[in-house]
């Protein structure tokens, strides 16, 4: 089962310069939410910013993380 | 077998591209407007009805293919996912933070009502939709 650390660690580190806060919203380890900064983000649309950030997580998307809500900017 | 069901897979695909080109809005979501089946699905249907843009509605529950092939097609991994006039526009959040600064009217070409609430929380509205097509059921 996925943690918000787990999922933290792995934006930043697939994500170079982000800061992800991640939050477990039901505490069951399946719906996060995720509020990502990112130089990387800068010159995309909202989604590929999304984009980018679901490309981390691959086929987990809906298996194992049921949910992750993104919010997201570049700066 | 193998390939009779990649036509059938095609033929999904073909459905699922059909839908998008002929309906100017179009929200694939779990469940239907009046009878959500998620929280995120209910929620973008509550944005549109807040801005009383018409739409189209998919529900994709029904067959596990349509979310399998609408995915490959959009390159987007969950639902819901909304797209205006073919172009995907995003999936729940995106919609909710564009009704939110008002973009999503522009891109919807409505105006917004003047009712219509700052946020829009899940379930908040449960009126009936202005319009619907599900020609995928």
């Amino acid at each position: 089962m996925p943690t918000s650390e787990e999922l933290k660690t792995r934006i930043e580190a697939a994500i170079p310069g982000s800061h992800a806060e991640v939050e477990d919203l039901t505490g069951g380890g399946d719906h996060f939410r995720a509020r990502i900064v990112a130089q990387a983000f800068a010159g995309l649309s909202r989604i590929e910013q999304h984009r980018r950030v679901y490309d981390v997580f691959g086929a987990d998307i809906g298996g194992p993380i049921h949910a992750l809500s993104l919010q997201t900017r570049a700066e | 077998m193998t390939d009779l069901s990649a036509n059938q897979d095609q033929s999904v695909r073909q459905a699922i591209e059909s839908a998008i080109a002929e309906n100017a809005v179009i929200l694939f979501m779990k469940g239907t407007p009046d009878d959500p089946k998620c929280g995120f699905s209910a929620r973008c249907v509550a944005t549109l009805q807040a801005l009383e843009s018409p739409f189209a509605a998919v529900d994709i529950l029904p067959d596990p293919r349509l979310r399998q092939e609408l995915s490959a097609i959009s390159n987007w991994p969950t639902i819901p996912q909304l797209f205006v006039r073919g172009e995907l526009i995003g999936g729940c959040d995106i919609i909710t933070e564009l009704y939110e600064s008002g973009e999503l009217a522009e891109v919807l070409g409505v105006q917004t009502p003047p009712e219509a609430p700052a946020k829009v929380a899940p379930g908040l509205d449960t009126a009936a939709p202005i319009e619907i097509t599900n020609r995928l059921s």
